[in-house]
């Protein structure tokens, strides 16, 4: 019997209702191939899916939910002076990526900081890519998040981007391509450890039909990523978390890695620099710090040199950087790469150094800057999708086919006062996977955020974030804007 | 070693939990012993002069409107709910210290407790509330010993938790023996200073079920055995100063540990008759007044040392 996912109102599914109303559109879908059969990695899940009852899944969720709520895995609400702590829904089917898929990703994640590490090492000295007209100077002094102070600072091994989180969508014909590379201070690895660890709780028999490969060693990666960094200096390096404090909404995630690390998780208020050296207050009195995982913005990190008024970051901490007394993961300065105009010049900067083509491509970007791109872009402002440069979380964007009028036009004058802070880019379909919303099963839209930690070397732990967009219809997968997650299985052969 | 306000937020955890226990079991026990009932209705002035706490312009006028006031009001810092709040907000700033299985208890206790308070009969069941606050807060300290190591963490966590435990319970004893006190030395009141002790249970066993106020006084200041006496804790206090000293290698005799020490000899030698005879308010105020000099002497040493005297060599 052939299972068609494309309902018809003459013929309904004959596998319950659970995926009565699940249907089929261009995007690509990661359960199902065009013709409506189940691929060949998901028929074991989707076999135990239809058989599946709602009250049984129902019951599932629940206990997920509550899992969620008494480990305190809960993010803050920005804006509401409650102090609400909400979990961060999470859907109970699994994503899959078959091994090949994942090998493919793992060289092109690869590839891509290793030409990332490259870039920010050469634009803060000699700039060659600069000299030979690859990336226009302009274009690169003008990034929101590029730091002056790092010109001519040497960084240890030169590894600016330790830990990336490159958001990948994949497009109709199932190819993954890059949409954000995240190189400041990404968040959400806590939720691809928390996920795994609940749907084995509340999933157990689905992980003996499948060869799971495991991500549990995240802690460990990141911890052997930073040993990488410590200074020469340092004979037994002492390693910390920098949290903005427990009223950031990633406040679980600072704590959560820095028990899996077993290191101690600091608050800006904790540190102090003296004579160019960082020491932590303690019960024993102040102990020297050497590498910082840094889970506070550039912006905040020191308030001599960078924003005056934080009180979340440490005085003298870039004199000490400088100085080569202490690490930082991420180096500063790295966010220029994250600016959207220059993630455009990606695949020339891959090339320029590596002498490669990216294997896993771009999306495709419109310059607002360029005046032959500008007029196409708008001219087709209902159609594509605009972009600020410097912004991140699903903020400052516009979705042409989902906007009104009003909106386009306020994007026009935007954009006509200030080209060079937006790109256009065609809205792309997201992939849509397989979620269980209320009491059935339906397709939503999807993106992937694997971690790439860089240290002695790559290291991707496999799997990653598959964040999900809960709203019908919706392609915002931000958490801020009513997505979810899932969690995502990369499988062995 | 430990971050100076990581050992700071488990030293308040130790003391808001202790302080949320006391309070729990203070409006359950005066509560179910009726001990502010007059025939007139409910006058809760006495169980706020008990539990310390400054009375509001309109006192509650029955015990559903109390268990609104002192369990769930947290625009209030000594409610019961705010303490555990407390003691959740400090428990999350040092999530990565406390083990996973402590903070889910805390977190269920706080979460139980937030559920009572949203249900309809919430504050009509004050004895179910105050079991789960006791329990919750029973359950955080075993399962505080059984999955944290015992090292400093662990230590400043009972510092705190013993330290609240010998202040208040000298407090509450002077309340009972301060002459001029609104507490009339009624059988029934007795029962309730040692219940809201917990020691009821244990006095008994030790004197018989004879409630006599010398003994009741030896027995919640000076016994060695029993874990709710002020000397037990101030012998616990000793115990977490002397070995934070060691662990921070600090070495011995610190301002703090001195002080504790003598706390603890002045209660290992002291004689019951002789406090009562002399004056047992200036006797128990002096007690207080050691604990809140060790509290600072442990935030001058640990916590807000100044940074010169700090720098390594």
């Amino acid at each position: 019997m052939v299972f068609t996912a494309v309902p018809s109102s003459l013929s309904p599914s004959p596998f319950g209702a659970l995926f009565s109303t699940y249907d089929l559109d261009a995007s690509y879908d990661e359960m199902f191939d065009p013709a409506g059969l189940a691929r060949a990695h998901c028929q074991a899940l989707f076999d135990e899916l239809r058989i599946a009852s709602n009250v049984d899944l129902s019951q599932r969720q629940m206990e997920a939910d509550k899992a969620f709520l008494t480990q305190g895995i809960t993010f803050t609400v920005y804006g509401d002076n409650q102090g609400t702590e909400r979990i961060f829904p999470f859907d109970l089917v699994p994503r899959m990526i078959t091994a090949s898929e994942w090998s493919l990703l793992e060289r092109g994640l690869t590839q891509r900081l290793t030409a990332i590490n490259l870039f920010i090492k050469d634009v803060y000295h000699e700039g060659r890519i600069l000299s030979e007209g690859i990336v226009p100077r302009e274009l690169l002094y003008s990034c929101r998040h590029y730091r002056r102070e790092m010109r001519g600072v040497h960084v240890h091994r030169d590894i600016y981007v330790s830990v990336a989180g490159t958001d990948l969508i994949r497009l109709e014909d199932g190819r993954f391509v890059v949409l954000e590379d995240n190189l400041r201070v990404p968040s959400g690895v806590s939720y691809m450890l928390a996920n795994r660890e609940v749907t084995k709780r509340v999933l157990p028999g689905l992980f003996d039909k499948h060869h799971v490969k495991p991500i549990a060693h995240y802690g460990q990666a990141l911890l052997a990523t930073l040993r990488a960094l410590a200074p020469p200096s340092a004979g037994d390096p002492t390693f910390v978390v920098l949290t903005p404090g427990v009223g950031n909404s990633a406040y679980f995630e600072h704590a959560f890695l820095a028990r899996e690390m077993g290191i101690a998780l600091v608050e800006g208020r904790d540190l102090l620099v003296h004579d160019n050296i960082v020491y932590m207050r303690t019960t024993a009195g102040l102990k020297r710090v050497d590498v910082i995982y840094r889970r506070v913005d550039d912006d905040f990190l020191d308030p001599l040199a960078f924003r005056t008024d934080s009180h979340l970051g440490v005085a003298g901490l870039l004199n000490a950087y400088r100085a080569g007394n202490v690490s930082l993961a991420n180096a500063i300065g790295t966010g220029l790469a994250d600016d959207k105009a220059l993630y455009a010049y990606i695949p020339a900067i891959i090339k320029f150094y590596l002498g490669e083509d990216a294997i896993i491509p771009n999306v495709e970007t419109y310059l607002l800057s360029n005046p032959t791109h500008r007029q196409h872009v708008l001219d087709n402002l209902d159609t594509l999708v605009v972009k600020a440069v410097g912004e991140s979380g699903g903020y400052g964007m516009l979705i042409g086919p989902h906007s009104t009028s009003v909106e386009r036009e306020s994007f026009r004058a935007k954009i006509q006062s200030d080209p060079r802070n937006f790109i256009a880019q065609p809205t792309l379909s997201l992939s849509r996977a397989p979620c269980f919303i209320e009491d059935r099963i339906e397709p939503r839209h999807v993106d992937l955020r694997p971690y790439v930690l860089y240290g002695d070397r790559v290291t991707i732990v496999p799997g990653g974030l598959t964040r999900v967009a809960l709203r019908k219809g919706s392609l915002v997968v931000n958490s801020s804007q009513g997505g979810g997650s899932k969690d995502t299985w990369v499988l062995e052969d | 070693m430990l971050l100076s306000r990581v050992a700071d937020s488990l030293y308040w955890i130790g003391r808001y939990l202790e302080r949320a226990e006391r309070m729990a079991r203070l409006i359950d026990v005066r509560l179910d012993l009726g001990l502010d009932r007059r025939p007139s209705g409910w006058n809760f002035s006495r169980l706020y002069a008990v539990a310390r706490i400054d009375p509001p312009a309109s006192l509650p006028e029955n015990p559903s409107a109390l268990v609104d006031a002192l369990m769930f009001d947290t625009s209030r810092r000594d409610s019961v709910m705010a303490c555990v709040n407390l003691a959740r907000d400090n428990a999350r700033q040092v999530r990565e210290e406390i083990t996973s299985e402590m903070w889910e208890q805390l977190n269920a206790l706080f979460l139980r407790l937030k559920e009572v308070r949203a249900g309809s009969s919430g504050s009509a069941r004050p004895h179910y509330i105050s079991r789960l606050v006791v329990d919750g807060v029973h359950l955080f300290d075993g399962v505080t010993d059984e999955t944290m190591g015992h090292g400093e963490g662990w230590q400043f966590l009972q510092l705190g938790r013993f330290l609240e435990r010998a202040g208040a319970t000298a407090a509450l004893v002077d309340l009972h023996f301060n002459e001029g006190q609104l507490l009339p030395a009624s059988h029934t009141e007795w029962l309730g200073l040692l219940r809201s002790c917990a020691a009821l249970e244990a006095y008994c066993r030790c004197y018989t079920a004879d409630l006599r106020p010398e003994r009741i006084a030896e027995f919640l200041l000076l016994n060695s055995e029993f874990p709710r006496s002020v000397r037990f804790a101030a012998a616990r206090v000793e115990s977490a100063l002397r070995a934070i000293a060691v662990l921070t290698a600090r070495g011995a005799g610190g301002r703090a540990e001195r002080m504790a020490g003598r706390l603890h000899a002045s209660l290992d030698y002291g004689q019951v008759d002789e406090i009562l005879s002399e004056d047992p308010h200036v006797y128990l105020e002096t007690i207080a007044r050691h604990c809140s000099q060790i509290h600072a002497a442990v935030y001058q040493s640990y916590v807000m040392y100044p940074i010169e005297s700090a720098l390594p060599a």
